[in-house]
């Protein structure tokens, strides 16, 4: 088996594997992704706040790679050496793409619904500056209603492709894509309009940030009051395991199980997500473990606590 | 004194444009001999002797990337031929394609031979609509003379050849945007690896190729890769076309041997005929709008204080910090009267317009320097606004898809590094800075030394 060194950490890893899985796999300073989603076939490469340093390319070639690149589309090979939070360059070059993601991005998350459970939110926290430097206007974008339950603003977008690869591949026919170009570009194609399938919803989960939310939850309450509850149900479509999240004995919304980068286990049908908000509706397994490490994990359900051993100073 | 010229011999012939012209002045011999006489290996092999380099930009040799196409598949392998040339300054490909149109058939021909390549496609920038006629017409001869189609020349080689024309998107003139573009979807550039050569159109093994460098390949089977390499200076053989522009006397595309001296193809008569109205050098872009920009006391002379010569190698010499690139080939001249600054918002422009958004650093950035530099030249900059344009770009460059993120940031670091007071000065004097330009500044000045 390969062996890749990460931050002075070797693990062996299968052939093919991408730096950001063997980073993932170590499971200590991961590199963020805003594009990469390991369900979604096609994805990542284009965020590139996952950037790293490839210090040795491989037990055959000592040399490193030129540039930074992008951990969650490099394979990686025997002997690989990789440096991530260690690299002074690599948290400068990241800085600095938070801080091309931020100029267009509002900065209003206590009113954005995201708020809590944003990625690019967690990112600007550890990478950003506490001021802009970008003083011109901001680009902004009308709403737009996709259906009854999804609310699409662009204004927020960050441009991952997550929603196209997943209205692409969880349908069988292309459901929508991008227009224009540059920092005119837009998730579109009359999305309004062809995005009615029964698993439409799951663009929501697989957003990074507030540009698609669901209209049955938004402002009702701030993700990190409302308890994450494991729940299932018999469902003719998904398989019906799903997180509720609850404001005391109120359902207020509905998602799929997400993991430590925000990913979803299996991805859950619209009847589930929208319809089916009464307690009566659902069997309910147990807590959610929140392991993400946004402020949604800060009120409730964190990381296991170190037991602590409280002692008395002896007296001196 | 006439200089050997390998593309433009006959272009000013009025017949050639047409199949029989074109024949009779030597043309399609290198189908003949390529076709009849020689293995698709020996071509390939006479292209890596020649020392032949990729005239899209980037120079990279053309028989090594011929030699990296994937064999060990039994998928059909493709040739594309990148006519989007889209490059501010750049306009060689042009005049190849509208006068000489079969010398680019002819090439794609023989090439396709070498590739084992049975389906070639012209992608020729959307703008350029008149010249896909004119292609498109050649092709037609070149079917009905038998050179294109079933078993060419009575051998067991078969090609078709189409011509597409592109949206009228920069971008899809990089190679994999134009894969993407030609397979009928959005000219994203394609993540890499896989390259082209592994995995390109429709995930078959693919060569993309320059116009300017497929044009070379009927001299280089004719006359031998070795008489191509003896032409040229070192590393950078052969002619190159060069589109000069800008305050010169005589504008117009020119084909050089390699290793002319950049003093020389300036001043000389025949070649861009000095500055217009007798004015100063001020700059210069040697390789089209992404390369670095040139002050006047590095475009002569090296940093070294060697002549700088028109060659891959010599322009590039001293890196980024006091050199620049042959890119591809779009030679812009700025004389003491234009201003940096605006040429430098001007490019920006073209960059922002044409990202295509796919990745962060590039489409944020791209549009960011823009404005700023819109601020700087309309007499709204601040001092720390260079300071910040520097840092932007340099948060752009490397950290991209595709190598546009490093073109639109590569003008604006050499304009910094070496017109800073020419900024400084809209900075100070915004109302004087919007009535008159700076003139020639520090640009003459010895040179300083200074790192990138």
């Amino acid at each position: 088996m390969p062996k890749v060194t990460i931050d002075n950490i070797t693990i062996d890893v299968a052939p093919g594997t991408t730096i950001l899985n063997a980073a993932r796999m170590i499971g200590e300073n991961v590199p963020p992704a805003m594009c990469y989603y390991s369900k979604l076939q096609g994805s990542g490469g284009k965020c590139r706040v996952c950037l790293v340093k490839v210090t040795k390319s491989s037990e055959q070639n000592p040399r490193g790679m030129p540039k930074l690149v992008a951990s969650c589309c490099t394979q990686i090979a025997d002997g690989m050496v990789v440096e991530n939070v260690t690299s002074p360059e690599v948290i400068e070059a990241r800085k600095g793409i938070v801080e091309l993601l931020l100029i267009n991005h509002p900065l209003d998350c206590p009113v954005c619904d995201q708020a809590g459970e944003c990625h690019l939110q967690d990112l600007s926290y550890e990478h950003g500056a506490a001021t802009t430097r970008y003083d011109f206007g901001r680009r902004t974008f009308d709403k737009i209603d996709i259906g009854p339950y999804i609310q699409l603003h662009m204004t927020r977008c960050i441009l991952c492709y997550r929603c196209v690869y997943t209205a692409d591949q969880l349908t069988n026919e292309r459901r929508h894509g991008i227009i224009n170009r540059g920092d005119a570009a837009e998730i579109s194609t009359y999305i309004q309009n062809v995005i009615d399938n029964d698993f439409s919803g799951n663009v929501i989960d697989v957003c990074p940030v507030g540009a698609l939310t669901d209209k049955t939850f938004r402002f009702k309450s701030r993700v990190w009051f409302t308890k994450p509850v494991n729940a299932h149900r018999n469902c003719d479509k998904c398989s019906g395991k799903v997180t509720l999240w609850f404001q005391g004995e109120e359902v207020l919304r509905v998602t799929g199980r997400k993991d430590k980068y925000g990913e979803v286990e299996e991805f859950i049908c619209n009847t589930c997500r929208f319809e089916t908000k009464q307690k009566s509706d659902w069997v309910i397994e147990g807590p959610r473990r929140i392991d993400t490490h946004s402020v949604i994990a800060q009120n409730h359900l964190p990381y296991e606590l170190d037991v602590v051993h409280p002692q008395i100073e002896a007296a001196q | 004194m006439s200089r050997l010229k390998i593309l433009t011999e006959h272009i000013h012939k009025p017949e050639i444009t047409g199949i029989e012209g074109y024949i009779k002045n030597g043309g399609y011999r290198a189908v003949e001999k390529a076709l009849k006489k020689m293995q698709p290996d020996e071509v390939t092999e006479e292209v890596k002797k020649s020392g032949l380099r990729g005239r899209g930009g980037a120079g990279f040799p053309t028989g090594m990337k011929w030699s990296f196409i994937f064999k060990g598949s039994d998928k059909p392998r493709y040739l594309l031929c990148n006519a989007d040339e889209s490059e501010p300054g750049t306009f060689k490909d042009r005049l190849l394609m509208e006068k000489i149109p079969h010398l680019l058939v002819e090439g794609m021909i023989a090439s396709s031979f070498a590739l084992g390549v049975r389906t070639a496609y012209i992608y020729i920038r959307g703008e350029y609509m008149y010249i896909l006629h004119i292609l498109q017409q050649a092709i037609d001869e070149a079917y009905a003379k038998g050179y294109l189609g079933e078993n060419i020349l009575g051998t067991s080689y078969s090609l078709d050849l189409h011509v597409h024309p592109g949206g009228g998107a920069y971008i899809c003139g990089e190679e994999t945007a134009l894969i993407e573009s030609l397979e009928g979807k959005r000219g994203n550039p394609r993540i890499k690896p896989p390259f082209p050569a592994v995995e390109g159109l429709w995930g078959c093994p693919t060569i993309v190729n320059n116009v300017e460098t497929i044009c070379k390949v009927p001299f280089i089977i004719n006359e031998g890769g070795e008489a191509y390499a003896k032409i040229g200076i070192g590393a950078s053989t052969g002619t190159k076309l060069i589109s000069a522009c800008g305050n010169i006397n005589k504008p117009g595309v020119y084909e050089i041997e390699l290793g002319v001296p950049v003093e020389e193809f300036i001043y000389s008569d025949e070649y861009c005929g000095g500055i217009k109205g007798g004015k100063q050098l001020k700059a210069l872009v040697p390789g089209g709008s992404s390369v670095p920009i040139l002050p006047n006391r590095l475009i002569t002379t090296t940093a070294k204080g060697e002549p700088r010569l028109m060659s891959y190698e010599s322009l590039a010499d001293g890196g980024f910090a006091t050199g620049s690139m042959l890119g591809s080939g779009g030679f812009i001249v700025f004389d003491e009267d234009q201003c940096v600054v605006r040429n430098t918002w001007n490019f920006s422009r073209f960059y922002h317009h044409e990202s295509c958004g796919q990745c962060s650093p590039c489409r944020e950035g791209t549009g960011w320097m823009e404005k700023i530099l819109h601020r700087l030249e309309h007499g709204h900059g601040r001092m720390e606004d260079i300071d910040l344009l520097w840092d932007v770009q340099r948060k752009i460059e490397g950290n991209t898809i595709c190598p546009f993120g490093d073109a639109s940031a590569w003008p604006v670091a050499a304009a910094i590094r070496h017109f800073r007071d020419e900024f400084e000065w809209h900075v100070l004097q915004p109302q004087e800075a919007t009535r008159r330009n700076y003139g020639m500044g520090r640009s003459a000045e010895p040179i300083e030394q200074v790192t990138a």
